[in-house]
This record gives C-alpha cells, sequence and structure tokens, in this order.
C-alpha cells in the first residue's frame, strides 16, 4: 500500500531534527537557572558575587560548611591563640577569620520538612483511599457534588484561610507544632488524593472485589485484599504528589510556625551572610531541598499529567 | 488487622461507604469550610487578631464598602490582572509551541521532556529565592546575560518598578510553561490520525489541517490549562513573596501578598477577612463562568 501522506506525528526528516533542535535549546536554557543555582552551591563566597558570573571555578565546600554551621568573626590574635583547626572544615572557616559557634537550623528545618511531609503523606493518602473507594464503587447520594466539593476546597487562597487557622491552632494550641502542620497539609492534599485515587481505582475492573467476594471474603476485606494491592501504582504515585506539594509548600508554613515546626523553605530564605546574602550557602540548602524532588520527578514522569491535571488528563 | 477486618464483616456497602468518607468530609469541613464561614464572620466586625482584650464589634458591611470603594485595592488588582493575563498568553503561547515540536516523535523525546518539566515541581519559594540572585544588578547571570546580547549597562529587574512587575511574569513563565505543554501535548496524542490521512485526501494544505484539526481538537485541553494556571497565579503568594515581596513599594503587591501584609503585619483581621471573602468570591465566579464557555467550547 502506498501511503504519501503524513500526519504531525510521522513528519518529514528535516523537520523532525529542527524540531529537536529547538526543543533541546529550549531545555538548555530552561535548566540553565537551576545547574546555576547547584553551580553556585560549589563556590567560594568572592567567587559568586564575581562579575562577569564565573562560569569555570575552583570548587569550594564553604557553602554548604557555611550552611550547616553558624559562625563568628574574631580579631586575628584571638585566631592564632586557638589550637590548630581539627577538621577540615573548621579549617576552611578559620582561613575566613571565623569560628564555628555551633551547629546552624538547617538541618532541624530540613528534618521537619521531613517529617511533616511524610506524615501528612499516610494520612491523606490513608484517608484519600479509603474516600475514593468509597467513591469509586458505591452509590453514594449526591456523588458529583460532594466530588466537587471536596475540589473546590482547592480554590481557597491559602492567605483567606490562614487567618481563621491561626486563631484556631493559637486556642486549641496546634500552632507552630508538627501535628498542627500535619493535619493541615493532609486536609490540603486530601482533595488531590481523594481525586486521583478515585481514578485509579475507577480503572480496577470490579470483577476482581466481586470474584474475591464469591470467594466468600467480605467487602473490607476485599478492599484490603484485592484493591488496594492492584492500586499500589496509582497510590504511590498519589503519595509522591502529595510529599512534592507537602515539600514545596511555603504560605502556611510561612504563617503559621516559626521556632519550633518551621519548614525549610520559608528558612532557606532567611540564610543570611555578613554583608548581605549568603550565596553559595543558599545555593547549597537550595540544592538539598530541590534534589529529592527532581528524583521523584524522574520517577513519576508516566502519571506527571494526570497528578498536576487532579485526574483529568490520563494519558 | 484481622480482628479489625472481621469486626466489619457485618457492616452493609452503605455503611462502609459513609465510614471510608466520613473522615475526609469531617477534616474538609473543620480545617476547610469551618475556617471559612469563621473568616466570613470575622469580615463583618472589626476584629484585630493581635488585640485580643479589645472588644469586637459588629460593623455590618463597613469592611466591603471600604474595600470596593477604596482606588488602592483596583491597583492591587491591576497589578494581578496584568500578572495572570500576561503570563497566560506566554504560557499558552510557549507551551502549545513546544507540545506542537515535542509531538514530532523524535529519539529522546522523553527525556526532553521529564527534563524541561523540572522547574514546575520545584518550590515556588525556593525558586524566588534563587531568582533574586540571576536578577542581581551587580552580580546576576540573566543581568548578564541580557548585557551580552544589548548593552543595557546596569539594571534591577526587582528593584525597579517598571521592571519588577515583568520579573514576576518572566520566572512565573519559565516555572509553568512546563505545565500547559504538557496539557497540550496530551491533546495533540490524542487526535487519532485518520483526520489528518482524510485531510491530505482531500488535500489540504498543512496550515489548513493545523487550523481545522490540530487547534479545534487541542484548544479543550489548553483551555483546561489556563484554567488551572489561571487559579493559581490570581492566588499567587510563595513565588512573588520571595522574589519581590511586593515591592519596590507596592509595584508587584498581588492580591494575595497585600492580604498577607493586612492580615499578618498590619493584623487588621476584619478587614483582611472581608478581602478573603471578596477574593475567594472572585474566583470562584471567574472559575464557573469559565467552565461552562469551555463547556460549550468543548461540545461544539
Amino acid at each position: 500500500m502506498m501511503d504519501t501522506s503524513r500526519s504531525p506525528s510521522e513528519a518529514s526528516g528535516f523537520s523532525r531534527k529542527l524540531a529537536a533542535t529547538i526543543i533541546i535549546v529550549y531545555m538548555v536554557v530552561t535548566l540553565i537557572p537551576i545547574s546555576w543555582m547547584v553551580a553556585t552551591s560549589f563556590k567560594s563566597v568572592d567567587s559568586a558575587i564575581s562579575y562577569p558570573p564565573e562560569v569555570f571555578f575552583e570548587p569550594s565546600l564553604e557553602g554548604y560548611v557555611n550552611l550547616f554551621t553558624n559562625r563568628s568573626r574574631q580579631p586575628k590574635d584571638y585566631l592564632d591563640s586557638l589550637p590548630p583547626p581539627d577538621t577540615w572544615y573548621e579549617e576552611l572557616v578559620r582561613s575566613r577569620e571565623m569560628v564555628i559557634t555551633g551547629p546552624s537550623k538547617f538541618l532541624p528545618r530540613y528534618s521537619n520538612s521531613l517529617i511533616i511531609g511524610f506524615g501528612a503523606t499516610f494520612f491523606s493518602v490513608f484517608l484519600g483511599s479509603l474516600a475514593a473507594y468509597a467513591l469509586s464503587r458505591f452509590k453514594v447520594p449526591l456523588k458529583d457534588d460532594l466530588l466537587f466539593f471536596i475540589l473546590s476546597t482547592r480554590m481557597f487562597p491559602p492567605i483567606a484561610v490562614a487567618v481563621p487557622i491561626f486563631i484556631m491552632y493559637r486556642k486549641l494550641g496546634l500552632g507552630d507544632t508538627h501535628v498542627g502542620m500535619i493535619i493541615l497539609y493532609t486536609v490540603v492534599n486530601l482533595s488531590l488524593s481523594v481525586w486521583l485515587l478515585k481514578g485509579f481505582m475507577d480503572e480496577i475492573p470490579r470483577e476482581y472485589e466481586e470474584a474475591a467476594m464469591i470467594d466468600g471474603y467480605s467487602r473490607m476485606q476485599a478492599f484490603f485484599k484485592v484493591v488496594l494491592p492492584q492500586a499500589t501504582t496509582g497510590i504511590a504515585a498519589t503519595a509522591i504528589f502529595c510529599m512534592i506539594f507537602s515539600w514545596n509548600e511555603y504560605a502556611f508554613a510561612v504563617l503559621l510556625t516559626q521556632f519550633n515546626a518551621q519548614t525549610a523553605p520559608p528558612f532557606i530564605p532567611t540564610i543570611i551572610g555578613e554583608g548581605g546574602l549568603d550565596w553559595p550557602a543558599i545555593g547549597a540548602g537550595t540544592t538539598l531541598f530541590l534534589i529529592p524532588v527532581m528524583i521523584f520527578t524522574v520517577v513519576l514522569r508516566k502519571h506527571l499529567l494526570r497528578g498536576i491535571t487532579f485526574g483529568a488528563v490520563r494519558k | 488487622m484481622k480482628s479489625a477486618v472481621k469486626k466489619f464483616k457485618g457492616l452493609s456497602d452503605k455503611a462502609i461507604a459513609w465510614i471510608f468518607i466520613a473522615p475526609t468530609l469531617i477534616l474538609l469541613l473543620a480545617i476547610n469550610i469551618y475556617p471559612l464561614i469563621y473568616a466570613i464572620r470575622m469580615s463583618f466586625t472589626n476584629f484585630y487578631a493581635n488585640k485580643i482584650g479589645r472588644e469586637v464589634k459588629f460593623v455590618g458591611l463597613k469592611n466591603y464598602k471600604k474595600i470596593l470603594g477604596k482606588e488602592e485595592i483596583w491597583e492591587k488588582m491591576q497589578i494581578t490582572a496584568h500578572f495572570v493575563c500576561w503570563t497566560l498568553v506566554l504560557q499558552a503561547l510557549i507551551g502549545l509551541g513546544l507540545a506542537l515540536l515535542l509531538n514530532k516523535k523524535f529519539k529522546g523525546n522523553e527525556l526532553l521532556t521529564t527534563l524541561i518539566v523540572l522547574p514546575m515541581m520545584l518550590s515556588p519559594a525556593v525558586v524566588g529565592v534563587f531568582w533574586t540572585y540571576l536578577y542581581n544588578p551587580q552580580v546576576g547571570l540573566f543581568n548578564y546575560v541580557v548585557n551580552f546580547f544589548y548593552d543595557f549597562g546596569i539594571f534591577d529587574m526587582i528593584g525597579s518598578s517598571t521592571l519588577a512587575p515583568w520579573s514576576i511574569v518572566i520566572v512565573d513563565t519559565w516555572m509553568w510553561t512546563p505545565f500547559t505543554m504538557l496539557i497540550c501535548l496530551a491533546g495533540l496524542r490524542s487526535i487519532p490520525n485518520y483526520l489528518y490521512e482524510a485531510a491530505e485526501v482531500d488535500r489540504a494544505s498543512k496550515w489548513q489541517q493545523f487550523i481545522h484539526i490540530t487547534l479545534p481538537s487541542v484548544l479543550p485541553f489548553l483551555l483546561l490549562a489556563l484554567l488551572f494556571r489561571g487559579i493559581e497565579n490570581f492566588k499567587m503568594f510563595d513565588l512573588v513573596a520571595e522574589l519581590t515581596s511586593g515591592g519596590p513599594g507596592s509595584a508587584t503587591e498581588l492580591a494575595s501578598i497585600n492580604l498577607k501584609r493586612e492580615a499578618f503585619e498590619k493584623w487588621k483581621t476584619g478587614y483582611s477577612s472581608a478581602f478573603a471573602v471578596i477574593l475567594f468570591v472572585t474566583i470562584f465566579g471567574f472559575g464557573n463562568v469559565y467552565v461552562k464557555v469551555m463547556n460549550k467550547i468543548k461540545d461544539r
């Protein structure tokens, strides 16, 4: 059969090459800001503020040392009176005429992000999968309204509900606590998790549970032993989306947490060195903070579309 | 586990349905709806959250009248509209363009898509911080690159009130263009090949094929992407809070940024609640009209 027609997806060699070139150029340009931040994290403070910007530089771990420590500047004769530094990072700090006064808050903030992120992800996926199963399989009155209601909670500007939540949390003693933030992020994630998981569960044939129930399983057993294992991929994808959201969230974190439960996003901008912002340290914090998300994105790539549209668009 | 499962064994499907949905519903009501009602109630009072002992008075619609009559608020709305419109236009054009290119299946297509998508998954606040470095007038890479192509001398994207509104448009477009791109790509991939084959038989030109087949098929997808982006950018807070924090002066003070200043810096709780309600109603109203229009286009 002779087929001279060409659909756009079977474009000619030249136009395909042209498209690939443009896309590669775009990819390179769009990744420059991220790569620049990673590069900056390995620069010395002086190199980070040199102009023209240095593309080739001598790598230094100063940014990472500054990120994890608090330092104070000392007069030269005091530094000379100190015993020689024990570790490479002390030596690095000493060479800037400073001494390490203790660990910085970065690690506690980072672990807050982890604790709150994992906690909120667990609860939103657990509760979300229960609700999604019920909405997927049973006749629920006003089902569509209920689903729309669940989605509409995402339309509130976070700041709009932040004030009442702030007052409410103050009364309940939940302000600036991990529990408070886990509850809050669980709720914010619920809409996404219910919508996504309902989509995934709709795709699991009902026949599976029906067969199990004929074999003597109760509805509950069928749910836990047949449906949930079938939905593993969907649950994993949903969990990653919830994790990324909690990880990245800023508005509630900056308004509702301060000393105890503050997460990394409101903290990173406050890493200030002498005379302005300590760019290598901010670069280091940013790099350590963004790497998990980038890995997750690559893992998620097949489900990305579904996640970002609340399941509205599936491939 | 086993005993718990046994205990539920006798439950009817209806009971299970409610047991499964109830926790979600209760949490949403407690942490989303209750605060919203609380905010609506506060919007009719002169409450200040930092003055606890002070008597709270019911002031009726005074807060609403004050907001709607204030010229400053309309300025904020204009700033927000500028941001929303430009980001939507740029993201629609570039996103669709990239999707059309990616749809020509070439090698490494999927890897490139994943790499291009990266910016949109990052924390907006952290993105805001590192762009302040790129925009730095003395040492910023952005300024260096711009000056490399045309020498403007020293310019300050964030510090100048004429450039600052564009600085946030640029960063948001950089970050979220992949979003429209991904959704448009899904739309393009859903177009069946036989439509183009039929068009070839009818001797339709490439351009005619694009106008009569590609564009109408991809339009509902593009509109959906813009709905999501529109809502998100109307309530934009995190990225701009860290990038320009509304400045210089109030050149980039979007609605949400202004709301935060009123609510958490001036502690005008009653007044800011009224503003929050107005914003919410606006988003909801626009959203509903948009969805209606979108469905009409889809049905056509």
